[in-house]
């Protein structure tokens, strides 16, 4: 499935299914495809995401997403299908923190976050402040290193919601 | 196929159409306001812009609403193309002339009544309303037989009443035409230009048609002034509102304006679903002049449609004005099987206003700082 032509196979679907752990219907597969399409603009079988949104707050999701191909781009959406789990979900937002990818969230990772939540309204010292502060009362530091357990202990009980739904023509 | 970078510019161009959004957003903001002291968690938990960002990227409905499909080519072989040939020499040569000359003819006898009865029975008001809609009905036939209409028309028809106001969902302006030629509604509308904006002016006038014009700020209250009187009046003719505010592809319906919905009286919801097997009746305003919608529709073969008069519907105890405007949306969509878009659509392709984003990242800004003190 290189090329992003507008037919799909009743094999190509399956195969995506496959890979994204059956986090999507067959028909939400068809309509994310018709989706994948308009954002591939050069056909080129992937996704360029700097032509889409240019809204910061998303920049940190859509770099996520330049480059996949559409077997990518199902399995990353997958973490936003009410069939994903909680755990899936954590580690999505995990993996939107950790901008290295080295599976280790620093100070200056959740600051940054902190900063496109905020904007202006707050400084930058208050920043450091309430995050110093917050992760103090959690029984962090500022050097500490967070992996992907920690953010399960902290979001684990949360109630965290996720879930976006395809539109299905 | 709608390219993401096009998005972007048509989202200008559609400023004038879209219904102002800051009305529907709930003073509160999207986001919950968590109460207590401030923790780890409430700093890590990015969820609701995630999931803001990736409904960006998987849900288009904005565009979806306002993008007319192309309709597959079924002249594709060998013995279907000729076919396809002969009906268009037969729709444009000889259809189309004679759709010219009905709708003449029609102009004709409607001018040359409608002048003298407009200017010699200036006194005798009620005389001249009743003929004058009367002949606003027919014009409409008129412009229905131009197109061939096949209208069918479901359920009880609209009386005329005080303290009435219809609803309907909006594809066309042949929509207004259409509900026009069974009962002369008055209208709201936005004034246009050319002869479209002359006939407004004049015959549409008579039935009482309520201007607005979208541009002007105070204009909102001046108009909402004058539909509550409109609403009161006893002789005026029934009231026909579009609480879309513009022209939908028929497939979906979007916010209903709650203009309609807060004058204090009953709300008569019409569904209008319009049949694609010749020619998609959707205007589209931004790709085509009115006049070419019409020439296009004259050019086909026939204009196949459904309205359902459904049943009146009030305000109940204890319901804001945009949860009556969200039912009654319902029950227009249901009946013509149309889909509701979320509100949440515009949030999520609307590249809000700077400010929008501005606003929440200060509200959250404000609760974080706030819930730092509690201690």
């Amino acid at each position: 499935m290189g090329n992003a032509s507008s037919m799909l196979t009743q094999y190509d679907i399956e195969e995506v299914q496959q890979h994204c752990n059956h986090a999507f219907s067959q028909q939400e597969i068809v309509s994310l495809y018709e989706r994948f399409c308009q954002l591939d603009r050069n056909n080129g079988g992937f996704i360029s995401a700097e032509e889409f949104l240019s809204v910061p707050e998303f920049a940190r999701l859509l770099r996520m997403v330049d480059g996949l191909n559409f077997k990518e781009f199902v399995a990353f959406l997958s973490a936003f299908s009410p069939h994903a789990t909680l755990h899936q979900k954590i580690e999505f937002i995990f993996k939107v923190y950790d901008s290295d990818g080295n599976g280790k969230v620093t100070f200056t990772d959740m600051l940054d976050v902190l900063r496109d939540l905020t904007g202006t309204f707050i400084s930058e010292k208050q920043r450091e402040q309430v995050l110093t502060d917050v992760l103090d009362e959690a029984g962090y530091t500022k050097d500490s290193l967070m992996i992907l357990s920690d953010f399960v202990k902290i979001l684990g009980n949360s109630g965290l919601k996720m879930e976006v739904e395809v539109p299905v023509d | 196929m709608r390219s993401p970078g096009q998005l972007k510019s048509s989202s200008s161009e559609l400023d004038l159409d879209r219904p102002n959004i800051e009305d529907y957003l709930p003073s509160g903001s999207s986001i919950q306001e968590p109460l207590g002291k401030l923790r780890l968690r409430d700093l890590l938990d990015i969820s609701p812009t995630l999931t803001e960002a990736a409904g960006a990227i998987v849900d288009d409905s904005f565009t979806r609403c306002f993008k007319s499909n192309q309709p597959e080519p079924w002249n594709w072989n060998i013995y279907l193309f000729p076919l396809w040939c002969f009906g268009v020499v037969f729709r444009y040569f000889i259809l189309f002339p004679l759709r010219v000359i009905v709708l003449t003819i029609g102009w004709i006898i409607f001018l040359s009544s409608f002048i003298p009865v407009h200017s010699l029975l200036k006194g005798h008001d009620k005389l001249r309303k009743k003929l004058e809609r009367c002949l606003v009905e027919l014009i409409c036939s008129f412009f229905v037989a131009s197109w061939t209409g096949v209208v069918k028309y479901h359920g009880p028809r609209p009386s005329m009443r005080p303290k009435q106001v219809f609803v309907a969902n909006h594809t066309s302006m042949i929509d207004f035409i259409i509900l026009e030629q069974m009962t002369a509604f008055a209208v709201i509308m936005q004034k246009h230009p050319g002869w479209v904006g002359l006939l407004q002016s004049t015959i549409l006038e008579s039935v009482g048609c309520i201007w607005f014009n979208r541009s002007e700020a105070k204009d909102r209250e001046i108009v909402a002034r004058k539909l509550r009187d409109h609403v009161q009046g006893t002789d005026n003719n029934p009231l026909l509102i579009f609480p879309e505010g513009t022209c939908v592809n028929n497939h979906y319906t979007v916010m209903f304006k709650k203009g309609a919905f807060e004058l204090g009286c009953t709300v008569c919801p019409v569904a209008i679903k319009y049949n694609k097997i010749f020619v998609d009746a959707f205007w589209n305003s931004r790709k085509q002049s009115f006049t070419m919608h019409l020439l296009q529709l004259m050019t086909s073969w026939a204009v196949v449609c459904d309205v359902w008069y459904l049943e009146p519907q009030t305000l109940r105890p204890g319901e804001t004005a945009i949860e009556f405007a969200e039912r009654v949306r319902d029950i227009i969509s249901v009946r013509a099987g149309l889909k509701k878009v979320p509100w949440d659509g515009y949030l999520k392709y609307s590249r809000p206003s700077p400010k929008h984003r501005e606003r929440k990242q200060q509200s959250f800004a404000e609760s974080v700082l706030r819930r730092l003190d509690e201690k």
